[in-house]
C-alpha cells in the first residue's frame, strides 16, 4: 500500500518543514489586542467607551496635578499663584498636614511618639498576619497595646507596667487554676489580675515622673491618628467579645442565648450614627451622678459593641460552617464545652471567620470616620471644621478630600489585599 | 442483684448546683439573668437620678409640639405650623425614599459592574476593578461629602439666564442645576386616564404575547420574534389612543421665573448627592457579590451552556445568572439594609431624611435627646427587621427549589 | 458592680476625665482645668489656628473665667461642640461652661435647665445677598432659595419671618458656616441667613466680598451668652461677675496696659473694689481678691477682647453698634461692683 503510494506520487517530503512563524494578526500585540479589547463589536465599542472615559479623567486630572501650587500661605497666596490656569492647590495639605495626621492638639515636637507607635503596630501585627514568622514574636504583639497605650498618651511608663503585669500575673494564675476547672481559670485570673492593678495603683501613685513621657489628654488625639486609634482599639476589643457573643448565640442556654441574639440584630439594626448619638448625648446620662467620662471613651465603648455584634455573626457563620463531627468528636473525647470550645471547635471555626473579620475590620475602620459627626476632630472632622472655616483655606476641596481618600484608600486597600492573599493561603480544597 | 439495679435517687444537694451539668447551666443562666438584671437596674438608676438632678423628664409629649421649621423636600403636606411628630414622618418618608431610589440603582450598576469585571474585554475589566476598589476602601461619608462637592460644582440657576446664557438646557427641557434637576412634568388633561389605561391593557398584552410565545416555543418548537412585537404592542395602542384622543397628556416644561425654576418636576440637589452617592458606593459592593456569584457557579454549567450552542449573553442570562442569584440574594439583602442604614449620613449634604429631622433639628430644639434618639433607633431597628423578614422569606422560596 | 468594675479598670489605665459634681468650683479647682465648650470652627468667635491654638472672643472668655479661677488663663480644656451636643455635654457634665454663641432663650433657660450668665454679644439674623441679584430688602426674597444651618434658632427665625410676611421660600439645610459658604457662593442658594456678626464674618473671607450685601432687615433678636447648669449657683455667679468685670473694666476704663498701676489703688471706688484693693468681693465669690485683675490680665477688658477678635482692626470688621457700652449707646451694662 505505502509501496504504491510512493510510485505513484511525484514528491514526497522526507522531513518536516521548519515551522513558520504565525501570522501577524496571531501574534503579540494585535493579537492580544484583538483578543482582549477587539473580540467582537459590542466589545470594541466598550473598549473605545472606556478609552474615551479615561482620556476624560486624565485629561481633566494631569493638568490639575501638574500645575499644582506646593507652597503657598493661604488660597488667595495659592490663586495668585496659579494665575488663572487651572491647578491644584496641595498648599493646604504642606501647610495642614501634622493637623490632617495628628489632630488639632497634639504636641508637635511628639509627633515621634504616633509616627513610632504606628511602625510599632505593624511589627507587633506581623506575627499575627503571616503565620510563617517566628513565634517568639508574639511577645511584641503582647507588649505592644501597652508600649502603643504609653507612647500616645504619654505619662509614667509604670502605668502601662503595671497593667502588663496585671495581665501576667492573670495569666499565670488562670494556667494554674484552668487545670481544675476552665471557670475557676478564668475568673481566678481576672481577680488576680485586678488584685495586681489594686496594688500596682500604689507604686502607680508614688512614681509619677519615672520615664515620663509628656502626658496627652485623649481630647488632643485627632485626624488619622484618632481613625487608626479607634479602627485598631475597638477591633481588638470586640474580637473577644465577638466571640462570647457568637458563642451565647450558639448556646443550648435559652436566656444566655436570647441575652445574645436581642444584643447583635438590635445593634446590627440601627445605623452606627445612632449609637454615636447615644455616645455623644444619652450615655452620660447613665452613668453613675459624678462620674464623667471622656468623649473618646465613650465613643471607644458604642463602636467597640457595634463591631463585636458584626464579629459575632462572622464567627457565628464559621461555627456553623464547621462539620457536625468536630463537635461530635470532641464529646466523644470527653472534653467538656470549655475544652472542646478552646481546644477543638474555636481555632478551626476562627480560621474560617478569619476573611470575614478582616472585612468586618476595614469597614469599621471607614466607619471611624462618622464620629467627625459628633464634633470630634478625626480625619474628616478636621477637614470639615479647621480648615473649611480657616480663613485661609476655606474654598479649598478637591485637595483634602483626595489626600483623605487617599489615606484611607492606601490602608483599607492594603487590608482587603491581605485577605485576600491569605484567603487563597486558607483555601485547601481544590477547585 | 439488687445493688446493682438499686434506683440512684440522689437528693438534691446545693453543690449539684455548680457540678451537675443538669443544673449548672440553670445555675449559668439564672447568674446570668440577675447580672443583666442588675446592671439594667443600675442604668435605670442612675438615669433617674441624672434626670432628676438635671430636672428633666422623659416625655414624648414634645411630638405633639409645633415644628417651627422648613423641611426642603416634603412628600406630604407640611408647614412650620405642623408638630414634630410630622415633621419626623416626613423625614421617614424621605429616609425611605432615598434608600429605595439608592437599592435600585445600586442593584443596576453593582450588576453591570460586576459581570463586566469578569468580562473578556481586558481594559473594561480593569476599568471596573478600578471602580470597585476605589469605591470600597474609601468612608462612605468621604464619598458623600466629595460627590455633595461634585452636584454643587453643576451650573447655577441663575447661569441660564440672560440673552447669552452660560448654560443650555439639555434637550431644551431638562434644567441641571446645583439646585437640583429639572424635568418636565406631565399635565394631566380629560381623557387622560384612557390613555393610561390603553397603556395598561397593552401592557397586559404584551405579558399575553410572550407567554403565547413561550409556550408555542415548548410546544412545537417554533420560534417566534420576542423583541420587537413586544415594543410594537406596548407603544402603538397607547399612541393611537393619545392621539384620538386629542393628545390629553401634555408636558409642564419647567422655566426660568423668579429666583429659580418654576414648574416641571424638581428633584432637588440633596436627593441626587445622596442618592448618587449610596448608590455609587453600595454598586461597588453589590459588584463584588455579583462576581463572587457568578465566579461560584461551576465553570462546567457556561462549558455545558456553550455546548447546546447558547450564545454568551444567553449563557449568561439563561444559565449563569439564575443559579449565581441563589449566591448573590443574601449578601444583596445586607447591602440594601446598608444603604437604609448609609442614608442617616444625609445631613452632610443637607438631605432631610429622619436623622436629619428628628435626630437633628427636632432634638435641637427640644433638647429631648434621649427621646429623640431611642425614637431613631426604634425606627431603623423595624426598617431593618422588616426587609430582613421579607427577604429571607423570599431567600427560602428560593432555596427551596434547590435540588 | 460590674460596671463599676470596668469603669475602674479604665480608671487605672488612665482614662477618665474628672469628676462633674454639684460643686463645679470645687471640681475646676480639683482637676485645674476648666473645661469649656466651644464652637467647632466660627472664625473670629472659636477656631483652631495652624498651629491648633484656640482663637477667638467666646475663647478669651473662657480664658478669663480660667484666670479668674485658677490664676491660669491657659488652663482652659476647649470642648468643640456642635450644635446637637452643646447642651448635653453642659447638662452630663462634660464641661464646667459653655461659651459658644448660644442665644439666650426662654426654654433653653426654664425647660432645660441651664442658667445663662448673660450676654456678651447682642446679635440678630440678617440676610446676605449677591448685589447683582437686585434684592434691597427680604421682603423681595419671595420664592427665593435660602441657605440656613440646622439646630440653631435661625432655622426658626427664618421660617416665623417668611411666615410672618406671607412670602414662601426654599430652606436648604447646612450644618456648619463652612459648608454654606461654598453652596452660596455656587449659586446653590440665592440668599443666606445666619447671625449679623457671622455673615460679615463670612464675607470678609469672600474673594469679592464687594460683589455681596447684608440686606437691612434684622429679623430677630439673638442675645449671645455664656452659660452653666442650673442649680449650682456659686458657679454660675463666678461665670456671670467674670463677664460682668470684663464689661465693667471698660467702662471704668481698666485696661490690660494700665491694670497694674489701676490694681495699685485709685481714686475710684468701684475700680478698688473690682480689683480686689477694696472689699473682698472675691471672697464673697468662693475665689480670692485678685480675681477680677487676674481675668482682665489675660486679653484684657471686654472692649480690649472685642477689638481683638471680632472688631474693625480685624478681618471680621464689626462695628460696636449694639454691643457699645450704655455710656456710649449700646446695651452692654454691668452691674454696679458693690
Amino acid at each position: 500500500m505505502s509501496d504504491t503510494h510512493a510510485h505513484s506520487a511525484a514528491f514526497v517530503r522526507t522531513e518536516t518543514l521548519p515551522e513558520m512563524p504565525p501570522p501577524p494578526g496571531e501574534t503579540g500585540i494585535v493579537k492580544w489586542l484583538r483578543a482582549n479589547l477587539f473580540a467582537n463589536v459590542p466589545n470594541a465599542i466598550l473598549t473605545l467607551v472606556s478609552l474615551w472615559a479615561i482620556y476624560a479623567l486624565l485629561a481633566g486630572f494631569i493638568p490639575w496635578f501638574t500645575n499644582a501650587v506646593w507652597s503657598a500661605e493661604d488660597i488667595r497666596d495659592c490663586q495668585a499663584q496659579l494665575d488663572g490656569t487651572r491647578g491644584a492647590c496641595f498648599a493646604v495639605i504642606s501647610e495642614r498636614w501634622h493637623q490632617l495626621l495628628f489632630g488639632i492638639a497634639y504636641p508637635q515636637d511628639q509627633y515621634w511618639r504616633p509616627i513610632l507607635a504606628f511602625i510599632l503596630l505593624f511589627l507587633s501585627a506581623a506575627p499575627l498576619l503571616f503565620s510563617k514568622l517566628p513565634r517568639n514574636l508574639l511577645v511584641l504583639t503582647l507588649i505592644y497595646p501597652f508600649l502603643g497605650y504609653w507612647l500616645l498618651w504619654g505619662g509614667t511608663i509604670v502605668a502601662p507596667l503595671v497593667a502588663l503585669a496585671g495581665v501576667l500575673v492573670g495569666f499565670a494564675v488562670y494556667q494554674r487554676l484552668v487545670t481544675g476547672s476552665f471557670a475557676m481559670g478564668f475568673f481566678g485570673g481576672i481577680a488576680a489580675a485586678f488584685v495586681a492593678w489594686w496594688i500596682g495603683g500604689f507604686i502607680t501613685g508614688a512614681a509619677e515622673g519615672v520615664l515620663a513621657l509628656e502626658p496627652v489628654a485623649s481630647r488632643d488625639m485627632g485626624g488619622f491618628m484618632l481613625n487608626m486609634i479607634l479602627g485598631t482599639v475597638c477591633v481588638s476589643l470586640s474580637l473577644p467579645i465577638g466571640i462570647m457573643l457568637a458563642l451565647g448565640r450558639q448556646s443550648d442556654m435559652i436566656i444566655i442565648k436570647w441575652i445574645c441574639v436581642v444584643f447583635i440584630e438590635f445593634i446590627r439594626g440601627v445605623p452606627l450614627i445612632t449609637l454615636l448619638f447615644v455616645a455623644s448625648v444619652v450615655l452620660a446620662y447613665f452613668f453613675p451622678p459624678g462620674t464623667n467620662q471622656d468623649l473618646i471613651l465613650r465613643v471607644i465603648i458604642m463602636i467597640t459593641m457595634f463591631s463585636s455584634a458584626y464579629i459575632a455573626e462572622v464567627i457565628r457563620g464559621g461555627l456553623a460552617a464547621l462539620p457536625r463531627g468536630q463537635y461530635e468528636a470532641a464529646d466523644s473525647l470527653g472534653l467538656d464545652y470549655p475544652q472542646a470550645m478552646r481546644l477543638i471547635v474555636l481555632p478551626q471555626a476562627l480560621k474560617i471567620s478569619i476573611p470575614g473579620i478582616v472585612n468586618v475590620a476595614v469597614g469599621l475602620f471607614k466607619d471611624t470616620t462618622l464620629v467627625s459627626v459628633i464634633s470630634m476632630f478625626d480625619l474628616v472632622g478636621v477637614v470639615r471644621g479647621p480648615i473649611f472655616s480657616s480663613t485661609e483655606w476655606a474654598g479649598v476641596y478637591w485637595e483634602v478630600w483626595g489626600f483623605a481618600a487617599l489615606l484611607f484608600f492606601i490602608v483599607c486597600y492594603s487590608i482587603s489585599q491581605y485577605s485576600q492573599w491569605l484567603e487563597r493561603q486558607l483555601a485547601t480544597d481544590h477547585r | 442483684m439488687s445493688a446493682i439495679s438499686e434506683e440512684a435517687v440522689p437528693s438534691f444537694r446545693l453543690s449539684m448546683l455548680v457540678y451537675d451539668t443538669r443544673y449548672r447551666s440553670l445555675t449559668f443562666q439564672f447568674i446570668a439573668l440577675a447580672v443583666l438584671i442588675a446592671f439594667m437596674a443600675f442604668m435605670g438608676m442612675n438615669l433617674v437620678r441624672n434626670l432628676a438632678a438635671a430636672g428633666l423628664n422623659i416625655s414624648y409629649n414634645f411630638l405633639g409640639d409645633t415644628a417651627g421649621y422648613d423641611i426642603n423636600q416634603t412628600l406630604i403636606d407640611y408647614t412650620n405650623q405642623s408638630t414634630h411628630q410630622r415633621a419626623a414622618i416626613v423625614g421617614i418618608l424621605n429616609t425611605l425614599l432615598v434608600a429605595f431610589l439608592g437599592c435600585v440603582t445600586a442593584t443596576v450598576l453593582g450588576v453591570f459592574a460586576g459581570i463586566l469585571r469578569l468580562s473578556g474585554n481586558w481594559l473594561v475589566a480593569k476599568l471596573m476593578a478600578a471602580y470597585v476598589e476605589a469605591f470600597r476602601n474609601v468612608p462612605v461619608l468621604i464619598w458623600i461629602l466629595i460627590i455633595g462637592t461634585v452636584v454643587t460644582t453643576l451650573p447655577a440657576p441663575s447661569a441660564y439666564r440672560g440673552e447669552t446664557p452660560d448654560s443650555e438646557m439639555l434637550f431644551g427641557v431638562i434644567a441641571l442645576t446645583n439646585r437640583g434637576i429639572y424635568i418636565p412634568a406631565p399635565v394631566w388633561g380629560p381623557g387622560s386616564m384612557i390613555v393610561v389605561a390603553a397603556f395598561i391593557l397593552s401592557i397586559l398584552g404584551a405579558i399575553m404575547y410572550r407567554r403565547y410565545a413561550t409556550k408555542l416555543l415548548y410546544d412545537t418548537g417554533k420560534l417566534l420574534p420576542m423583541g420587537w412585537p413586544t415594543l410594537v404592542i406596548l407603544i402603538v395602542p397607547s399612541l393611537l389612543v393619545f392621539f384620538i384622543m386629542g393628545r390629553p397628556i401634555g408636558l409642564d416644561y419647567p422655566a426660568l421665573q423668579g429666583f429659580n425654576f418654576q414648574g416641571g418636576i424638581q428633584v432637588q440637589r440633596p436627593l441626587i448627592a445622596l442618592w448618587l452617592a449610596l448608590s455609587i458606593y453600595t454598586g461597588a459592593f453589590i459588584a463584588e457579590n455579583v462576581r463572587a456569584g457568578i465566579l461560584a457557579v461551576s465553570k462546567g454549567q457556561t462549558e455545558a451552556a456553550s455546548a447546546l450552542g447558547l450564545r454568551p449573553n444567553r449563557t449568561m442570562s439563561l444559565v449563569v445568572l439564575p443559579q449565581a442569584l441563589r449566591v448573590i440574594i443574601p449578601p444583596l439583602i445586607s447591602q440594601y439594609l446598608n444603604i437604609t442604614k448609609n442614608s442617616s449620613l444625609a445631613i452632610a449634604v443637607g438631605y432631610a431624611d429622619i436623622t436629619a429631622t428628628l435626630g437633628g433639628i427636632t432634638l435641637n430644639q427640644t433638647g429631648r435627646a434621649i427621646e429623640a434618639v431611642l425614637l431613631l433607633m426604634l425606627f431603623y431597628l423595624v426598617i431593618s427587621l422588616a426587609i430582613s423578614a421579607v427577604m429571607n422569606v423570599y431567600n427560602k422560596s428560593v432555596a427551596l427549589k434547590e435540588r | 458592680m460590674k460596671a463599676y468594675a470596668f469603669i475602674g479598670a479604665l480608671a487605672s489605665a488612665g482614662l477618665t476625665a474628672g469628676v462633674a459634681g454639684a460643686a463645679t468650683l470645687d471640681d475646676v479647682k480639683a482637676s485645674g482645668v476648666l473645661k469649656c465648650g466651644v464652637n467647632t470652627g466660627l472664625v473670629g468667635f472659636a477656631s483652631p489656628n495652624a498651629n491648633g491654638e484656640w482663637e477667638g472672643f467666646d475663647i478669651a472668655f473662657c480664658r478669663a473665667v480660667a484666670a479668674a479661677v485658677l490664676g491660669d488663663g491657659s488652663a482652659v480644656e476647649f470642648v468643640p461642640t456642635t450644635g446637637k451636643t452643646r447642651f448635653t455635654a453642659l447638662a452630663s457634665g462634660e464641661i464646667d461652661v459653655l461659651s459658644r454663641n448660644t442665644t439666650w432663650t426662654f426654654t433653653r433657660d426654664v425647660d432645660l435647665g441651664f442658667s445663662f450668665a448673660g450676654v456678651n454679644y447682642y446679635d440678630g439674623q440678617g440676610f446676605i445677598v449677591r448685589k447683582d441679584l437686585g434684592v434691597s430688602s427680604a421682603t423681595e426674597l419671595d420664592g427665593a432659595t435660602i441657605c440656613v444651618q440646622t439646630g440653631t434658632t435661625t432655622e426658626l427665625n427664618l421660617a416665623d419671618y417668611f411666615r410672618n410676611n406671607n412670602i414662601s421660600y426654599e430652606p436648604v439645610p447646612v450644618e456648619t458656616n463652612s459648608e454654606a459658604q461654598p453652596l452660596y457662593l455656587d449659586g446653590a442658594c440665592d440668599a443666606y441667613t445666619t447671625d449679623a456678626s457671622g455673615l460679615a464674618a463670612t464675607r470678609a473671607t469672600f474673594e469679592d466680598a464687594d460683589a455681596h450685601m447684608l440686606l437691612p432687615e434684622i429679623i430677630s433678636k439673638e442675645p449671645l451668652g455664656p452659660l452653666t447648669r442650673q442649680g449650682d449657683d456659686q458657679w454660675a455667679d463666678i461665670v456671670r461677675w467674670t463677664l460682668n468685670a470684663l464689661i465693667a473694666a471698660e467702662e471704668l476704663g481698666v485696661t490690660s496696659a494700665n491694670l497694674e498701676q489701676m490694681a495699685g489703688g485709685s481714686n475710684n471706688p468701684e475700680i478698688n473694689r473690682l480689683l480686689g484693693t477694696d472689699g473682698d468681693l472675691g471672697a464673697m465669690l468662693g475665689l480670692d481678691a485678685d480675681w477680677a485683675k487676674r481675668a482682665i490680665a489675660v486679653s484684657g477688658n471686654y472692649g480690649e477682647i472685642f477689638a481683638a477678635n471680632i472688631g474693625e482692626g480685624t478681618p471680621i470688621a464689626l462695628a460696636r453698634g449694639l454691643n457699645a457700652q450704655w455710656t456710649q449707646g449700646g446695651l452692654i451694662y454691668a452691674p454696679p461692683f458693690r
